[in-house]
């Protein structure tokens, strides 16, 4: 069992929630860009949270299924249709085989997720089956989709197998669906995005104005942005006095501010480690707004404490609990 | 930040709501490594409930956790006063406990690794330039920096990448004003008074004296990085002729 792919997309990855265990002999984490997406994706359709998945970059590719499959896509809307009858988001979708998936026009949001029951039968390097672009490893052969790969498909698990039952003498289109769906909030068109951030260790080393404009001002996602960070343009960030900073760890949504006064947020491909001042971290449950920004897209920083954002992460964790004991019930 | 005035100082803070940085200084310092290390080490020895990874710097120790696990393992360990207490609280009080306890720790005598280099010709196209800036031959270069011991401070920027502290001043060199687009697994270079070996191919601006055969990131190994924190490394001098040998002899 299979899927082929026919065109590749912009950037088109194969990706879990990343390499866990091994930064300090510095192996990136690397995994989902909006990992909420893909945790979701995997529970609509029976897999485990962390089974790896097709992240997906503004310009989607064409997938063949050569044989019947579940599936769910989440994360950004980028207008996939199945044998021109546009697929829902968030929901579990049964596709018949020999039917092509496609992708239009991104009308929100920056990537997608593409989970398929089962999961895709590619082998983990050291704990993880994302791509890390640049050893090339893990992934499909360590490196991005291209045109006339086939990715196997693992036996989907009880649970889909289920779903299949249903879905499959549902109806006689190319695919069909449930008729209960996850509400999300990333189908909301935002134009200015309120990221929460915890001020960084660094923060107090900046001049008053760099601070005020750091959580007042409005600052732009610039083209050069890639899974290993956003640089962002804005009100220029400058130390009181410069230092000699060393190097340390860096985290998922470190905000760190080189030289030239333009911050850049650290996300999936990040370094271990850094050597710039850290003036602010992104809280978890916002990497996922973070991620789903494209480039000319704005955002604001507010100021939350640690223990507001172990909160959110909390709440978070456990309405995603909630999702899996709801799902479950659906089958 | 709150500062503690143990026999062992120390600032520890939030990076995250999910990892924590214990601070020992702000130097590059031998003492402060060791510390670094003794730490580390026993931070992996006992592992506290919803310890997920450490990453040991120059000078700190960034400890990620999961919440939900440090906060159930609260809850069974039966302390149900502390029922307002974070996550990050919790581990703050567990690396503070554990910093109290290092000063019985012994220290580990460090591990010897030694990297066969085969010193410029191709692989080192910038070994002259490094003898000009320093007014030395060629020969000098590769004598100076083969016969220094260097310890490994950390492992970062790329996959067993080491930061190497102890090289010869008399063999500093500036970076290349324009890196290179693409680097040579393998390739060991100068930059400032730092010396490094980049363990797969990256874009970069050092100035490039040799190449080894030894894989550094061999990920397929349960360590996947042949350094580690706290190693000493040498560098031993080898023909063209031993390179090709050693790398067919991998294969």
């Amino acid at each position: 069992m299979s899927i082929k792919i026919n065109r590749p997309g912009l950037l088109t990855t194969i990706q879990d929630l990343g390499r866990v265990g091994f930064q300090k002999y510095g192996v990136i984490v690397s995994g989902a860009m909006d990992s909420y997406a893909l945790r979701i994706a995997n529970l609509l359709i029976g897999n485990e949270e962390g089974e790896a998945a097709i992240e997906i970059t503004l310009t989607g590719p064409t997938v063949e299924f050569e044989q019947d499959a579940l599936i769910a896509i989440t994360g950004g809307d980028m207008s996939p249709t199945i044998e021109k009858v546009p697929v829902p988001l968030y929901k579990p979708v049964y596709v018949r085989k020999g039917s092509v998936l496609q992708f239009g026009p991104c009308l929100s949001g920056c990537r997608a997720y593409l989970a398929i029951a089962g999961g895709l039968d590619i082998e983990e390097v050291m704990g993880s089956r994302s791509t890390y672009l640049r050893a090339g490893i893990g992934g499909y052969k360590g490196r991005p989709l291209k045109a006339g790969d086939e990715l196997a498909i693992n036996t989907p698990g009880q649970q889909s197998a289920r779903l299949i039952e249903d879905l499959s003498t549902s109806s006689n289109g190319p695919f069909s669906t449930t008729s209960w769906r996850v509400t999300t909030n990333f189908l909301k068109p935002v134009s200015v995005n309120t990221i929460r951030v915890l001020s960084g260790s660094y923060y107090e080393r900046f001049t008053p104005e760099s601070r005020r404009s750091f959580f007042g001002q409005t600052f732009k996602v610039t083209p050069q942005s890639d899974r290993m960070g956003y640089r962002l343009s804005g009100p220029s960030l400058q130390l009181s006095e410069s230092f000699e900073m060393i190097s340390d760890a860096v985290a998922l949504g470190t905000i760190q501010v080189p030289s030239d006064g333009n911050p850049i947020v650290l996300l999936a491909d990040r370094q271990t480690t850094g050597g710039y001042p850290r003036i602010g971290q992104v809280v978890s449950v916002d990497i996922s707004l973070m991620a789903q920004l494209k480039p000319g897209d704005s955002c604001r920083f507010k100021e939350v404490t640690v223990q507001e954002a172990e909160q959110l992460y909390l709440k978070r964790e456990h309405e995603l609990n909630e999702l899996r004991t709801g799902v479950m019930f659906k089958f | 930040m709150t500062r503690i005035e143990e026999s062992i100082p120390f600032d520890i803070y939030p990076l995250s709501e999910t990892a924590i940085i214990l601070q020992f200084g702000t130097r590059i310092d031998i003492h402060l490594h060791r510390r670094v290390k003794t730490f580390t080490d026993y931070l992996e020895k006992y592992r506290f409930e919803g310890f997920i990874e450490c990453v040991p710097a120059f000078s700190s120790v960034t400890v990620y956790y999961d919440p939900i696990r440090v906060l159930q393992s609260e809850k069974n360990g039966g302390h149900s006063l502390s029922k307002n207490r974070s996550a990050y609280d919790i581990v703050c009080l567990h690396m503070k406990k554990m910093v109290g306890e290092l000063t019985e720790m012994k220290e580990d005598s460090p591990r010897e690794v030694e990297i066969p280099v085969c010193y410029g010709g191709e692989f080192g196209p910038d070994l002259e330039f490094v003898g000009k800036h320093n007014n030395l031959t060629p020969n000098e270069v590769i004598k100076i920096h083969s016969s220094g011991e260097y310890l490994v401070y950390m492992i970062g920027f790329a996959p067993g990448f080491p930061y190497l502290g102890g090289m010869s001043e008399k063999i500093a060199a500036p970076r290349r004003s324009s890196p290179r687009e693409s680097i040579a697994k393998g390739s060991v270079g100068i930059a400032g008074g730092q010396t490094g070996v980049y363990p797969i191919s990256t874009p970069g601006g050092w100035q490039l004296i040799g190449r080894t055969p030894v894989e550094l990131f061999c990920p397929n190994d349960t360590i996947p990085s042949l350094l580690q924190t706290g190693d000493v490394i040498r560098f031993k001098p080898i023909s063209l002729e031993e390179y090709n040998e050693y790398k067919e002899g991998v294969k």
